[in-house]
């Protein structure tokens, strides 16, 4: 780039490829410096064994808006998908496994799969209607400003406009525990179950936790917007959405660098005017967009000299540990899983037989241990994109629950341990799956620390709760994507709204960033 | 001697005592103790009056010890301390004393206090308050270690006219040469050392003493005997109160709060407010509070601690300000209050609303008196005037006087 450049994104992580994007589409000069040799950050595939090939964090795309895939092009830049509309299986031992799609359920009572259609559509109406929070820069309290005033306003409006019974029953339900909502509407220990997994998933929660109904809606309004693909899975792994990101980015203009990592930010008069890299160099430009997450971005990038004590002190109290490990296995077999259909294998399974099962698997993680029995999505890639193994061979790529960020013995020892763990609570789904293992990997929470370069190995960078949510994420004092310090952004997923490979926050980062330079 | 577990629990002994506490307590005729910090001290030894005019005509002594006491090390020492505090540490010189405020984030004033440096890598903070959360919490991201060091060091404050001539007389050579916020470490006649700053809270000539716990009654006696034909005489704190504010000083919880421990909104008051802009420097590059402390100043200032002189000679404390003589318009209300015995004059530090705190304006003073409980109520003229009050050339002349 000969010019200095508008701005300066660090970390391509798919946040900050959308934002680059963006701004690179609206004529900003932007360059984008990822300190790994691939972009990608938490949506990429990467080798974990020879010839097998993963999504090494997030393994499934459902929140990514179709305005977003629209409007950069991304099927025009190589994004296809080798599953679609994927079916969510909740496995039981016994091969009777219940299977959830929008097209209908299987497996399940007549009661409850009639009460399954009514929660999902009243719970999916309550997500269309806080759709448009994720899209925005939240509102500010107390500024006077009309901006925000009005953006209140919306919300409540939003809020309101559901009608007064949906209304109540919002109110009633959005501060409750996850657990007591599905007691309340299903017989079926397993749907209660899975239910609740998808609140808890990739949280630091139990079912039991009051804000789990919270995680719930936000899950379903992340993925309200996402088309016609619903849960999908990209053809070549996630690292073909950050491809087709970067893709677009170069297409509108951007610079995209990798290897380059940022050692801190260039302040001048109160102002980020550049950056210094690890070898010393330093790349001037009129504003900076960090991708990393807040306490890297403020703590390391910036630094605190720059900072108001009280300020620091919340962004160290930002909860941003992760509790979510991730398992890789390469297989010399499809994996067995008893009474498994084809359809069923493409789609995405839970283990996670009971709301109890869950909460026991999260009570060890409180005390530093891991879950005897863990709860886990898993998807097998290779049923449908054989391509990530050699021929005949398979993956198998599961989230973990619960692995906590610091376990008591160490995570040198225990690790090897909780894989053992793992695999046997998969046996009991997959009789003789031990056998077909090639090769393992487990990243516990600060595996995905060190090899994602997100400080706690949290996948939304930082827990998603009602005190670090929306109008107050990551931190009073950097919400808006802003920062104390003038031209100094966040795009990425510590600011609202949060993580799930989704890009909303580079959108609204970018948005935000236009506004204060125009 | 910090070690906690020696002591009786606290709930048999509430208040510690200072290395000085048994000389107090035996000069003490009225029995008159407060809590500080803490620790019991003494409110007065005999009469407010005699007390002050000890500093004012010969020479006090009050123990110092209950101030809390930070030590500041490490090789980011001059960094932290330049981001926590509003002054440029950086032009502070090895053996200097400077005054300095601290702020949050919204630039409102946690605490004063005074930082010393007696080495290169090693400052020494002194306060009023406790806030070794805030220090901590500061120190995230710095190369620092910050220790409460308040137990390990003995204090006392030396103020008045003949305060120089009694450290001489002391043992304390070339004491009058240190020229106000020096220190230095000196070694009595009889082998005390000790460390001696030009600093203190009366706006007089004046010292302040640092010394391990146990020279403190040593010391004591030896600064009785050095003291005794100069008028040397202990003080308590209600003197010393007197002097403060004659020379204009704020007191932490008086004239303002500290935003770390207050509930309202609004109730947290920036240096400017406080008439202590002079302990700014904004061009320093980043310190806690610095971008409100900017938008402030931009802003302009909305209210202001000012000096008042006020007709008659009744005490105007916790007055109620307004910009007229029937009282409609409430303008302000004044912190701390005193009949100046120097001055002669009625004065009083008050916070008052723009634009009725500049120079020479004129606002109207509330004060109830109650007389063998018959309440009267009179409102008083006050005028806004320049401070300190009093302030005397012999506080900064250099060598002092040792007469």
């Amino acid at each position: 780039m000969s010019r200095r450049p508008h701005a300066i994104i660090i970390g391509g992580g798919h946040n900050g490829l959308t934002c680059a994007a963006y701004l690179a589409r609206a004529g900003k000069r932007v360059l984008v410096l990822e300190a790994a040799d691939r972009l990608g950050g938490a949506a990429v595939t990467r080798d974990f064994a020879p010839g097998f090939s993963v999504s090494g964090c997030a393994h499934l795309l459902h929140q990514l808006p179709r305005a977003i895939s629209d409007e950069l092009g991304l099927a025009r830049h190589g994004l296809t998908f080798a599953a679609e509309k994927m079916p969510t299986i909740l496995l039981s031992p016994e091969g009777t496994h219940i299977s959830l799609s929008a097209a209908g359920s299987t497996g399940l009572s007549n009661a409850d799969a009639t009460a399954y259609r009514a929660f999902m559509t009243r719970m999916r109406r309550f997500a269309a209607h806080l759709r448009p929070m994720l899209d925005m820069a939240p509102p500010r309290l107390g500024t006077g400003a009309w901006a925000d005033t009005s953006g209140l306003l919306r919300l409540a409006w939003q809020v309101r406009s559901l009608g007064r019974t949906d209304m109540r029953e919002l109110l009633r339900i959005i501060g409750m525990n996850v657990y007591d909502l599905a007691e309340e509407h299903f017989d079926s220990r397993q749907l209660q179950a899975a239910v609740a997994f998808d609140a808890v998933l990739g949280t630091n929660f139990g079912p039991r936790a009051p804000g789990t109904v919270l995680t719930l809606l936000y899950r379903l309004a992340a993925e309200n917007g996402n088309g016609a693909t619903a849960t999908a899975q990209p053809r070549g792994g996630m690292g073909a959405v950050s491809d087709a990101l970067a893709a677009a980015a170069r297409a509108a203009g951007a610079e995209i660098r990798t290897g380059v990592r940022v050692k801190h930010v260039l302040v001048r008069g109160d102002r980020a005017a550049g950056v210094v890299l690890a070898d010393g160099t330093t790349i001037e430009s009129a504003s900076v967009i960090s991708n990393a997450d807040p306490r890297t971005t403020f703590l390391h990038l910036l630094g605190p000299q720059h900072l108001d004590t009280g300020f620091v002190r919340r962004v160290d109290h930002f909860r941003q540990r992760g509790l979510a490990a991730k398992l890789h296995l390469a297989l010399s077999a499809p994996p067995p899983f008893r009474d498994l259909d084809a359809a069923s294998s493409r789609g995405r399974l839970i283990i996670a037989p009971t709301l109890d099962y869950i909460e026991s698997a999260f009570n060890a993680s409180k005390y530093g241990a891991f879950s005897e029995a863990p709860a886990m999505e898993i998807v097998l890639p290779t049923a449908s994109d054989p391509g990530l193994a050699p021929s005949g061979q398979h993956v198998l790529s599961a989230i973990v629950q619960y692995a906590p960020y610091t376990h008591t013995d160490g995570w040198a020892s225990a690790r090897p341990k909780f894989l053992d763990r793992i695999i046997d609570a998969l046996e009991s789904y997959a009789p003789g799956l031990r056998s077909k293992i090639v090769a393992a990997e487990l990243l516990a929470p600060p595996d995905i620390e060190t090899e994602f370069g997100i400080s706690g190995g949290h996948w939304h960078h930082g827990e998603l709760a009602f005190d670090q949510f929306f109008m107050v994420r990551p931190v009073p004092g950097a919400t808006q994507y802003e920062s104390p310090v003038a031209d100094f952004f966040l795009c990425g997923a510590g600011a609202h709204p949060g993580g799930g490979v989704m890009g909303v926050a580079g959108r609204n980062a970018a948005r935000q960033v236009l506004k204060k330079a125009a | 001697m910090n070690n906690v577990l020696e002591r009786p629990p606290h709930y048999k002994q509430p208040l510690l005592t200072t290395p000085f506490h048994d000389r107090a307590r035996a000069a003490s005729v009225v029995d008159q103790f407060v809590p500080w910090a803490g620790y019991t001290t003494v409110d007065v030894y005999t009469t407010v009056e005699q007390e002050y005019f000890a500093i004012r005509n010969a020479c006090s002594v009050y123990d110092l010890t209950p101030m809390v006491k930070y030590r500041i090390t490490g090789p980011d020492a001059e960094n932290y301390l330049n981001r926590l505090v509003t002054r440029d540490v950086r032009r502070i010189k090895l053996g200097r004393v400077a005054y300095s405020v601290w702020c949050n984030d919204d630039g409102h004033l946690i605490d004063d206090g005074t930082i010393f440096r007696p080495s290169a890598t090693e400052f020494l903070l002194c306060t009023a308050e406790r806030q070794l959360d805030w220090l901590l919490d500061s120190a995230v991201g710095f190369d620092v270690s910050v220790t409460e060091i308040t137990e390990t060091i003995a204090a006392l404050s030396l103020q008045g006219p003949t305060s120089c001539s009694v450290l001489k007389a002391m043992g304390a050579t070339g004491v009058e040469k240190l020229r106000p916020f020096d220190m230095r470490r000196f070694t009595t006649a009889d082998g005390i050392e000790l460390t001696i700053s030009r600093t203190g809270f009366t706006g007089d000539l004046g010292y302040e003493l640092w010394m391990a716990p146990d020279d403190a009654i040593p010391l004591w006696d030896r600064l009785m005997r050095a003291g005794a034909s100069r008028g040397i005489r202990p003080i308590g704190s209600q003197a010393l109160n007197m002097a403060r504010i004659e020379a204009g000083f704020v007191m932490p919880n008086i004239d303002f709060v500290s935003p770390e421990s207050v509930v309202r909104i609004g109730s947290g008051r920036s240096p400017y407010e406080l008439g202590l802009e002079w302990l700014v420097d904004l061009e320093k590059g980043h310190f806690n509070g610095r971008r409100a402390l900017v938008a402030e100043k931009k802003r302009g200032a909305v209210r202001r601690l000012v000096g008042l002189d006020i007709e008659g000679n009744k005490p105007a404390e916790k007055s109620l300000l307004y910009a007229d003589r029937r009282c409609r318009r409430e303008v302000g209300a004044i912190s701390s209050a005193l009949w100046s015995p120097t001055c002669k004059r009625n004065i009083a530090l008050a916070l008052i609303d723009a634009p009725y705190f500049s120079l020479g304006a004129e606002v109207w003073a509330e004060i109830y008196l109650c007389r063998e409980l018959q309440w009267e109520r009179r409102v008083a003229r006050a005028k806004v005037v320049p401070k300190p009050f009093f302030a005397p050339e012999r506080r900064k002349v250099t060598p002092a006087w040792d007469r």
